[in-house]
This record gives structure tokens, sequence and C-alpha cells, in this order.
């Protein structure tokens, strides 16, 4: 009986959602596939070992840990050697990734190094007889490709949020492991990690996200939806990339077809017109609220409920009204 | 310096996409096409640094069927020095072939950078870049959002999930190149006449074998929007009403 292999992130030696989806994901697989074990790999500086016990709790028979005072930030060289040797030593039909920045740039270097292919950012996954199959949003969302992935093992990446961590309550054994290369011989040297906003909810995890556009007309009013942000206590907040590229949020907060890619199930757009580099980013929300002055902006075709008003004025009522609907 | 990037034409995403006949794959009439997004960035990254340096030679690939020449004479024109058609029939969906391919042709190129955008925007893979880098055992950098190069030493920062990192590497190296590190200028005139005498050479592709391909095209579920239920702040009872008892979201 194959196995199947999970990598959990972490950052700053903490598990990421994503950690959890990866191992979620395998766990399915495995067990939709006739059993086998999960052995997830987690990485990191001495201590991290601790994330076992909630990585067994999700799923992972076999938690494998390799602790290293260096590799307190993602070493991309590091982490892609180590993996890719414990796949190639272990009896693995998928090893499952999260699409996430660091995941995006991690399994393709594994899948290079065991000289396999992959499937990117998958949507669903399940093995068919000798292939794997999933889907895979292409043209920006717009398409939908099922693809098929043969040989073994097969290397996936799960779109972040397709798949719910879920608690199977199992324990898993700790093994734990060297790094496969010395981390001090890396050509490639994480120097610092740039914490953003902690206090907030990521946007690709965040169950409601407020977002704003050139309407909110200056910088200053980003206030307001930090406001309507907090009221719901679960969101987080996004913008166009009209507002990234003016400077007035991080571009990490750009939600769009080459920004992020969220579907929270609640979107909120406001003073955002609906330019389809935005639409590809969030139309995949489950409910999509807009408010826009123009009547005939394009967000309105989308949007499950529309407000056709000034997002200045309506924004701090529907702040208010949510606080009190959260009281009651 | 010497650098090369690898281009990809994909089909302009401001479109209603048909899915073709066979079923698995977008029916390209009507279509245009255009080098993609994170392309444009990576030519552009390469050509502020052959500028910055005074002299350097930018090699522009694209892997393909002949109509790939136009997205090379694009960024030949916008002061790229010389291209190469790496000949295909079509372009796999899978990025270890692709990345096969590349490899095959940068490997002896002498390239001190190579270059790719962040991702294809049509086939959202975003493998080939880092796959390359491995086939060459090169330095690989991914999503970079900043680029410094001094001392033949690389400083790149990435964007994350609400945060960034900052790397270091030396070259050569592979990097791909995320949006907002440089806006691609768009092609001069003079640029335009110019890139019809610059070289534009073809090769057969030395693709690899295909594992990944594509079964089914589909488009998603239409969504069913377009209900405005108000007007100003009088409206905000009704949506809280109705994001209670029928989105059931609050």
């Amino acid at each position: 009986m194959a196995n199947t292999f999970a990598y959990a992130e972490t950052r700053g030696g903490e598990l990421r959602r994503v950690a959890l989806e990866a191992v979620t994901a395998a766990r399915q697989l495995a067990d939709a596939s006739g059993g086998g074990e999960v052995h997830a790999l987690v990485v990191g500086a001495p201590g991290v070992a601790a994330r076992a016990e909630q990585l067994g709790r999700y799923g992972a028979d076999v938690v494998t840990v390799v602790e290293d005072p260096a590799l307190d930030k993602y070493s991309p060289e590091v982490v892609a050697a180590t993996a890719a040797r414990l796949i190639d030593a272990g009896n693995f039909r998928v090893a499952v990734f999260s699409a996430s920045a660091q995941g995006k740039d991690l399994s393709p270097r594994v899948a290079a190094k065991l000289g396999v292919s992959m499937i990117s950012d998958a949507t669903s996954l399940e093995v068919k007889d000798d292939a794997v199959v999933s889907h895979h949003p292409v043209n920006t969302g717009k398409v939908i490709a099922a693809v098929t992935l043969t040989g073994s093992p097969a290397v996936v990446s799960v779109r972040p949020g397709a798949i719910a961590p879920a608690e199977s309550g199992s324990t898993a054994r700790v093994e734990s492991a060297k790094p496969a290369i010395d981390p001090a011989s890396a050509r490639v040297v994480p120097k610092e990690l740039i914490r953003g906003n902690t206090a907030q909810l990521d946007l690709g995890e965040a169950p409601v996200v407020v977002s704003g556009g050139r309407g909110l007309k200056v910088p200053e009013n980003f206030k307001l939806l930090e406001d309507l942000a907090a009221a719901f206590g679960n969101a987080a907040v996004g913008a166009t990339r009209a507002v990234t590229d003016e400077g007035w949020r991080p571009h990490s907060d750009q939600i769009g077809q080459t920004g992020r890619l969220v579907s929270p199930d609640l979107y909120i757009a406001a003073g955002i017109s609906g330019a389809i580099q935005h639409l590809a980013g969030m139309r995949t929300s489950r409910t999509i609220v807009a408010i826009n002055k123009d009547r005939e902006a394009p967000i309105f075709k989308i949007a499950d409920y529309g407000i056709v008003g000034d997002a200045l004025e309506v924004v701090p009522v529907l702040t208010e009204a949510v606080k009190e609907a959260k009281k009651e | 310096m010497k650098i090369a990037v690898c281009i990809k034409r994909v089909p302009d995403m401001e479109t209603r996409f048909k899915i073709a006949a066979d079923g698995k794959s977008v029916d390209q009439a009507g279509l245009k096409f255009d080098m993609s997004d994170f392309d444009g960035y990576a030519v552009e990254v390469a050509l502020r640094l052959k500028e910055k340096e005074g002299q350097g030679d930018v090699t522009v690939i694209s892997l393909g069927p002949a109509v790939v020449q136009e997205t090379l004479r694009k960024a030949l024109s916008m002061g790229a020095d010389r291209a190469v058609q790496l000949e295909a029939e079509s372009v796999p969906f899978d990025g270890l072939a692709i990345a096969k391919a590349l490899a095959a042709e940068l490997k002896d190129g002498g390239y001190d950078l190579i270059l790719f955008g962040r991702m294809a925007i049509d086939s959202s893979n975003q493998t080939v870049g880092p796959m390359t880098a491995v086939l060459l055992d090169l330095p690989c950098m991914t999503a970079a959002s900043s680029l410094e190069i001094a001392g033949g030493r690389a400083t790149a920062r990435r964007e994350l999930e609400g945060a960034a990192e900052i790397l270091e590497f030396p070259l050569p190296a592979v990097i791909t190149i995320d949006e907002g590190i440089a806006r691609p200028r768009l092609p001069s005139l003079k640029g335009i006449m110019g890139a019809k005498k610059k070289p534009l050479e073809v090769k057969p592709a030395q693709l690899g074998d295909v594992h990944l391909t594509v079964a089914r095209m589909e488009l998603p579920p239409e969504r069913t929007g377009g209900r405005i239920i108000g007007e100003g702040p009088d409206a905000v009872p009704e949506l809280v009403r109705l994001l209670r008892t029928e989105a059931k979201v609050l």
C-alpha cells in the first residue's frame, strides 16, 4: 500500500493553516485509495517538533521533523532537497504541497529534483487507476481544466482554501531527520522575514474579505474598511490593483488576476467598479456584496447584493449595523 | 551582463472564453494574443539591468509554433537584442517537459541571469522557472517583487500571504518576476522598426516526455448576480437582513 506525503508549511515556527489543509488533503487521498500512511514533513528551528501533535490530529500517521537553528526561516534549497530525499526514499504515490507563495516556490523544485511532472493549484484531487486527476483553474479562473498526471510519485500543490482542514483524531509517530544538505551550503540564503499586520487575518484565510477600490478616493479612507473588518471580527482587508499601484495599500493586499485569489464566505467590494483583472481574484467568493456609486459598474453583474451609493457613506452605516448584529 | 528572458504568448484575458470542439482547449476564434503579463515585467527588468550597466545582451526565448515569433518581435521592439524560437507544434501543459527544452537551450548560453514571469497567465502552473533552475543546477528565486544586483550577488524580495521575505543568492541565477517590480515599457516606433532587423533564430524544441495533460476544459458556473437591493445608507438594514437570513453569513 503506497503512502501519501504532505509538506507542513510553517512561518516563525508556527504551522500555517495551509499546512493543515495539505495534511487533510493527503489524509483524504489516502483514505479514498484504500489506506496507506500519511507522512508529514515539518522543517524549522529547534522546537518545531512541538507541531507534530497537531499534524497528527489532522491525519498524519508519521511526522518527520527536521530541526536546525539555521532553518528558522524558509530556506528553499535545503527544504527542497530534504523533501525530495524523503519522498524518493519512501513508498509515496502522491506528495501534497500547498499552492501558497512558499509552496509554489518549493513544489516545482521538489518535482524537478525527483524528475517528475506536477499538478499546480489543484481544487480537487483524486487517484484514478494509474493517474492523478485534478481540477485546476486556468485563464484567470475563467476556465477550469481537468488535468491528468501520470507517473509516480505525483507532486501536487493544492489551492489554499480549496480543502477545509479536518481533524481525524489520530496520533502521529514522530521521527527526526537531518536536512539533506548542510544549510550553510545553500546558495539561496533567507535573510529576513518581514511580517505584515499580524493582527489582521490573512486574505486567503479570512471568512470575510472587505475590499476597497479607487472609489474610496484617498488612502486614509481605508480606515473605514478596517473598522468594518473589525466589526465582523473575522475579516481581512483587500484592495484593487489600481489602489496598490497607487501605493495606498501594500502590493500583497491586491486581489485580482495578478494578485491574491480569494474565495471567502462573504466578499464586500466597496468603491470597486469590477475590472476583469479584479473579478478574476474574487469571483468564486460564496456571497458578494457590492457598494458603488455607478449603477452600471460591472461589479453589480456578479454581486449577490448591490447597493448603489457612495461607499464612504454606506460603509460606516454598515459597520454600525454589523456591530449591532454581532451583539445579538 | 548576459540575460535570457523566457516568454510566452497567451490569449488576452479580457474576453469571454468558449470551449473548443475537442472539449479540452479554448476556442481560438476571435482571440487576441499578447505576451503573458508577468513576462512583460521580466523583459522590462532585463532591459533596465542592461541600461543600468550601460552594456549587456538580452535574449528572449519562446517555445511554440511560428506565431510565437510575434511575441518575440514585441520583446525585440521593447529593446531585447536577439530572439530564439524553440519550435514546437504546440506548448505542452506539462511544466517539466517545457523546462527540459528550455534547459537544453540555456545550458551552454553563458547567461548571468535567466528570467521568467512569475507564471503564465493562461496555464497558471507557475512551475517552469524553478524546474528549469533545478535542471540547470542554478540558484533560483521565485516571484521577485524587488531585485538588487551588486558584485555578482542578488538580493530579492518575495511577497507572502500577509508578509514578505528577503533572500540573497549569487549569479548566475534563475529569477521569476512578480508584478510591481518594473512596469513594462511600450515599444517605440523606432523600436518596432529596429526589431525587424534583429536576429531571430528558430530551433527545434527538445521537449521532455509529457505526463501532465488536459483531459477536459469547462467553464465555471455563471454567477447569478445583478440584484440591486437599494440606494445609499438606507439600504443597509435590508442588506444586513439578507446577509443573516438568506446568505447566512452574519
